[in-house]
């Protein structure tokens, strides 16, 4: 019987090596694996690249992970210079790598997909762009990108069943479904459990295949 | 010897099937694994057109005519099963998530390139589906086909004489006479219907076997 239910945390995030690239979910405070970031400190991984969409607030969990000196670099889309993440940039503790929104989460798409590159137009002709190779497409100049996979993805979801398959809550699903695609190793935190069958197969939004853990973590 | 029947040949790849891999069958003897691998066993299979979780087929009267699988015959969904948009099971595919994909083929070489989609490069039709996209994104690919053709000419050859769907990506054979692992060393013999000899399995394969 496929049940990829974990008992614990620690179970949840075992086996997680120095040097991964970690994929973590949410947007503002929404969909964010908080209990697995958690996890991650105790579990103690370190120099680690974590891909998340913003630096973390004060007093979020991302901030706790980055205090602890865990994360060696972090590829994102914000830094806001009065955060912890914009503090460490500054004094070279941490090495920062901004990719625009769309691009970082169709970076991790290609990732799961199996596509090994692809050109945009996103910030094809700004700073982004220096010494990176751009063609023209249809008379636009495009920027090529390349796929953004993880070792580990750590999301959130709402509701999980036994083979993994995940619902969101409202705008709660923003990176997540995307993230368990593109990591080797997709770790959910869910706030409710179903019975296999109990989510509709038209409701199931991220299918079990790719998920390996679960850990429920009632609200 | 008894060559194995084409529901011999999926029952014998079915066996060797464990529980919780993903799994995609291709059109013809691969389609017909998944009915041997037994139910409290929970495989996932997989069709290209969107369904995770495919079931056996239903009963005359149980058909959903909205549910089918890639050989566009009527299948049912497995408890937990689920369905996605077709770039997205291609993701699967290609993506690296599928476990293991289990295609016919016209030929396999001894390096693993597999020739499955036309019999010549001027056939006027050819069909290549999804097998490009299966055989270079499936983290092991195995081929089930008979061992040699009508005419009796080998299928595992020293190099496919037809059109490449992929190169280098077979990792083992099932054929009705053996099943052999393809190796940096070339075709290994793993297992032989009883009664046949690897100097009569030799006499019908185009590559050297070793054991």
């Amino acid at each position: 019987m496929i049940n990829k239910f974990v008992p614990t945390a620690a179970d949840a995030l075992s086996g997680i090596a120095d040097g991964s690239t970690i994929l973590i979910g949410g947007f503002g405070d929404v969909g964010i694996p908080t209990l697995l970031l958690e996890g991650l400190i105790d579990q103690g991984a370190r120099d680690l690249t974590i891909a998340i969409v913003a630096g973390g607030r004060d007093g979020s969990a991302i901030e706790r992970l980055l205090a602890a000196g865990r994360v060696r670099k972090m590829i994102c889309s914000f830094v806001r210079p009065a955060s912890l993440a914009g503090r460490l940039l500054q004094r070279g503790d941490l090495e920062v790598e901004i990719v625009p929104q769309g691009t970082m989460a169709e970076r991790m798409r290609a990732a799961g997909a199996g596509i090994t590159g692809f050109y945009t137009p996103t910030g094809a002709d700004t700073l982004l762009a220096e010494g990176r190779e751009t063609r023209e497409i249809g008379g636009k100049l495009c920027l090529l990108e390349y796929p953004l996979p993880g070792d580990v993805a750590l999301i959130e979801a709402w509701c999980a069943d036994r083979w993994g398959n995940l619902t969101y809550r409202d705008s709660a699903r923003n990176f997540n479904p995307v993230m368990a695609m593109a990591a080797a190793l997709t770790i959910a935190m869910t706030r409710n459990v179903a019975e296999l069958g109990e989510i509709s197969p038209e409701h199931v939004v991220t299918p079990g295949v790719f998920v390996d853990r679960v850990l429920q973590v009632p609200l | 010897m008894r060559p194995l029947d084409r529901n011999g040949m999926a029952e014998r790849v079915a066996r060797d099937i464990p529980e919780g891999w993903l799994v995609n069958l291709g059109i013809g003897i691969p389609t017909h694994v998944a009915d041997f691998v037994p139910a409290d066993r929970e495989v996932i299979f997989h069709a290209e057109n969107g369904v995770i979780g495919m079931g056996p087929a239903p009963a005359p009267d149980q058909i959903n005519p909205f549910l089918i699988n890639a050989s566009t015959t009527h299948v049912t969904l497995r408890t937990g099963g689920s369905y996605v948009h077709h770039a997205d099971s291609f993701a699967i595919a290609r993506g690296g998530h599928l476990d293991l994909c289990v295609l016919g083929a016209f030929e396999v070489a001894e390096n693993g390139d597999i020739a499955n989609w036309a019999r010549s490069p001027d056939e006027p039709v050819k069909q290549v589906g999804g097998a490009m996209d299966l055989a270079i994104g499936a983290k092991r690919l195995w081929v089930v086909m008979e061992h040699t053709t009508r005419e009796g000419a080998p299928r595992l050859r020293r190099r496919c004489s037809y059109p490449l769907t992929a190169k280098g990506v077979v990792k083992r054979v099932y054929t009705n006479l053996a099943v052999l692992d393809v190796t940096p060393r070339g075709f290994v013999v793993l297992d032989m219907i009883p009664g046949l000899t690897l100097d009569a399995l030799q006499a019908r394969t185009d590559a050297p076997l070793t054991t």
